[in-house]
């Protein structure tokens, strides 16, 4: 990895450089705006770490390339933007219903289709959580500077390590393509999680039998355990067994694996909260506004405060439900697009608060102005709650 | 070679003494190989994946490679089933997608002998696209490509291989798609061994599979395979036998001919079935040349 120290960093190379600090050595990707820097910098630093690099014929390739690197052992990532995550779907529902890790990088611009690739948005929130065919159990972080581009994506590596899952990076165009200070820590310092290898001999192995924690060790391909790796419904063999029982098992322990460990998993970040009545939730480019916003306001006698998810899903929905009863009376959702988050804040709030919107369609973030005039509004009842 | 113990209902009670001698292992010289457990395997009577999935088998143990070192990927279909038969590290992807995950798995781990093991649609209209690239990149794995003419396990559709005029279930009034010639698209995407055999043509299968298995780089061959069940019903080859006999008295075996004129004729594709081994040459693979650009980078990096 990078010598340690201070670095003036573009946020997509901090990326790149978060993965090799993790230890990603594959890497399979097609060029796409605003994600190909981090294709970029991969290839030029991969030589170096012995780490091989693909540039596939498409996104389709990419995320297939990346499902079989893994189960070749390594640490894999691929990144792209909202077309090519689109595509990446199906794969993206193999690699979570075979339970195998790596990490999927989208540098959000705005859509639909292709929409505005070299600016920003937030539109592809809800496609992270429900964008594959099937119930699932996600991760997703959502950085909001380089710094976290480079933090998170090794986060992102390590949660998908210990809970064996393609995990989702969330950027968006404007903290992709931000430049900013970014710490690089010692090699020390960083915690690196590798995927729990089998204790028993190939011949008792059921490589989809969980541990306690719900995740099953996993034997890589070549270690002798001849394991049988198939997107059908499959039981603890790892055999197809397309039956309703068997579709019982595997599917509820895939979302409960997520579900049941969230505490763990989950990581949120709250500002002047403790004597708030009125809370903005934003996330992503939009936190660095809101952040200002709630400094604003409270100059002008409001008491608002901050409360960012880092990672999206799974979602702070406890802190937010017990927040609505106990102490906020207001929650505005600032996202640019035209309400994702918000349909879960209001699930989380509906019992004792108020939830407003402040949307964009993209190509610009909010104005700590616009968001300090939202406060106002709200204050002075002026503008209606968000219902669906 | 390392056997391992059996780890299924199989028990060695079913064998005479002289059997158990003669086998360590089970009732079949390929035991090893495959998932006991697993079979009986759901393809119809007559359907020619037996044969070819065992004579890839019966290559694998004349060449001496161990279940622990092979990979076999699949994608979907009746072929796509295969990967779920085989006692080594098997996968069965998402559809067309063999080929790109066994890449990644390959590059991965470049000990493992990779086979792609799946049919003509999965390989030639959703994922078409991947094969042409991985020929290009000369990646250093196998595609076998069992060509059945038609989607079988979805009720027999036309797909990029069906002769033209046939009747199938998407073309009930006669398909007038001129079909890929799969020899000519390998070969012309630049794989380094390009082969068309039949299900009948055993013994040369089995050789061909073999000289696949020791090259290096991305290997094609093509095995034609009777499905009386889906696409033989429509076009007068009712059983397996038939198709069987059909391909004795019409191949024609030409080692060396050139592959863009191997196709099979879309006006009459019952006969003049050219097979035989059409390329065989060397060139660097993927991670020949690539080892050489990143090696002459590091030493660069540390000159400076």
């Amino acid at each position: 990895m990078m010598e340690p120290g201070t670095y003036f960093m573009e946020g997509n190379t901090a990326c790149a450089e978060g993965a090799i600090a993790a230890g990603c050595r594959f890497f399979a990707g097609y060029p796409i705006t605003p994600a190909s820097e981090i294709l970029e910098r991969i290839t030029e630093r991969f030589p170096e770490v012995h780490g091989s690099f693909l540039q596939m014929e498409d996104e389709l390739a990419s995320i297939a390339s990346v499902l079989g690197a893994s189960w070749a052992g390594k640490k894999a990532m691929t990144a792209t933007s909202g077309p090519g995550f689109s595509l990446m779907m199906e794969n993206y529902g193999l690699g979570l219903m075979t339970e195998t890790p790596c990490v999927i990088v989208n540098v959000m611009r705005g859509g639909p289709s292709t929409g505005l690739p070299t600016m920003v948005a937030q539109g592809d929130v809800n496609q992270t959580r429900w964008g594959t065919h099937g119930d699932v159990g996600v991760v997703v972080y959502a950085p909001s500077s380089p710094q976290e581009l480079f933090d998170l994506t090794i986060d992102a590596f390590n949660t998908a390590e210990k809970y064996r899952l393609p995990v989702i990076v969330l950027s968006d165009e404007i903290v992709s393509h931000m430049t900013e200070k970014v710490e690089v820590p010692p090699e020390s310092e960083i915690d690196i999680v590798d995927r729990k290898k089998p204790e028993d001999s190939p011949e008792d192995h059921l490589p989809f039998c969980p541990d306690e924690d719900l995740v099953p060790p996993m034997a890589n391909a070549g270690e002798g355990y001849s394991v049988h790796v198939t997107g059908l419904t499959h039981d603890e063999k790892g055999h197809p067994s397309v039956d309703e029982s068997t579709q019982n098992q595997l599917v509820p322990r895939l979302i409960d694996k997520i579900r049941k460990n969230a505490d763990d998993i989950l990581d949120y970040e709250e500002y002047r909260l403790e004597d708030a009545d009125k809370a903005i939730i934003a996330y992503g480019s939009v936190y660095r506004a809101a952040i200002e916003a709630v400094d604003m306001a409270r100059e002008k006698g409001y008491k608002v405060g901050l409360l960012r998810p880092k990672t999206i899903w799974p979602f702070p929905e406890e802190r937010i439900y017990d927040l609505a009863s106990k102490q906020i009376d207001d929650f505005l959702v600032a996202e640019i697009n035209f309400g994702q988050i918000v349909y879960e804040v209001e699930r989380c709030t509906a019992h004792g608060a108020q939830t407003y919107l402040a949307p964009r369609m993209g190509g610009n973030i909010h104005t700590p102005e616009e968001l300090v005039e939202r406060i106002e509004a709200i204050d002075k009842g002026m503008i209606p709650a968000f219902k669906e | 070679m390392s056997i391992r113990k059996s780890r299924d209902w199989f028990s060695p009670d079913y064998m005479d003494e002289k059997s158990k001698k003669k086998s360590a292992y089970g009732m079949h010289p390929l035991d090893e190989y495959l998932r006991k457990d697993r079979i009986p395997h759901i393809w119809c009577p007559g359907c020619g994946l037996g044969i070819i999935l065992n004579s890839y088998l019966r290559a694998l143990k004349n060449s001496h490679i161990s279940p622990e070192e092979t990979a076999v990927i699949s994608g979907i279909g009746c072929s796509g089933r295969a990967a779920g038969y085989v006692d080594v590290d098997s996968f069965h992807v998402t559809h067309g997608r063999a080929i790109p995950f066994a890449t990644g798995l390959k590059i991965g781990n470049r000990d493992l002998v990779t086979t792609v093991f799946s049919g003509d649609g999965d390989l030639f209209a959703i994922g078409g696209n991947h094969f042409i690239h991985a020929a290009r990149r000369n990646v250093d794995f196998n595609v076998i490509c069992i060509n059945n003419f038609n989607y079988g396990m979805t009720g027999g559709q036309a797909g990029p291989t069906t002769p033209k005029d046939a009747e199938t279930s998407t073309t009930p009034m006669g398909g007038f798609e001129q079909p890929f010639n799969l020899p000519g698209v390998a070969a012309g995407a630049g794989a380094v061994y390009v082969a068309r055999w039949t299900a009948y043509h055993v013994e040369q299968l089995i050789d061909s599979f073999e000289e696949a298995l020791n090259k290096k780089g991305f290997c094609f061959i093509e095995v034609l395979s009777p499905c009386p069940t889906g696409y033989g019903r429509k076009v007068g080859l009712k059983t397996g036998k038939e198709t069987m006999k059909h391909y004795k008295e019409n191949s024609e075996i030409k080692n060396g001919a050139d592959p863009s004129e191997v196709a099979l004729d879309p006006e009459d594709p019952d006969t003049n079935i050219i097979v035989g081994k059409f390329v065989d040459r060397e060139a660097p693979t993927y991670q020949d040349e690539r080892g050489e650009v990143f090696e002459k980078a590091r030493k660069k990096m540390e000159g400076e």
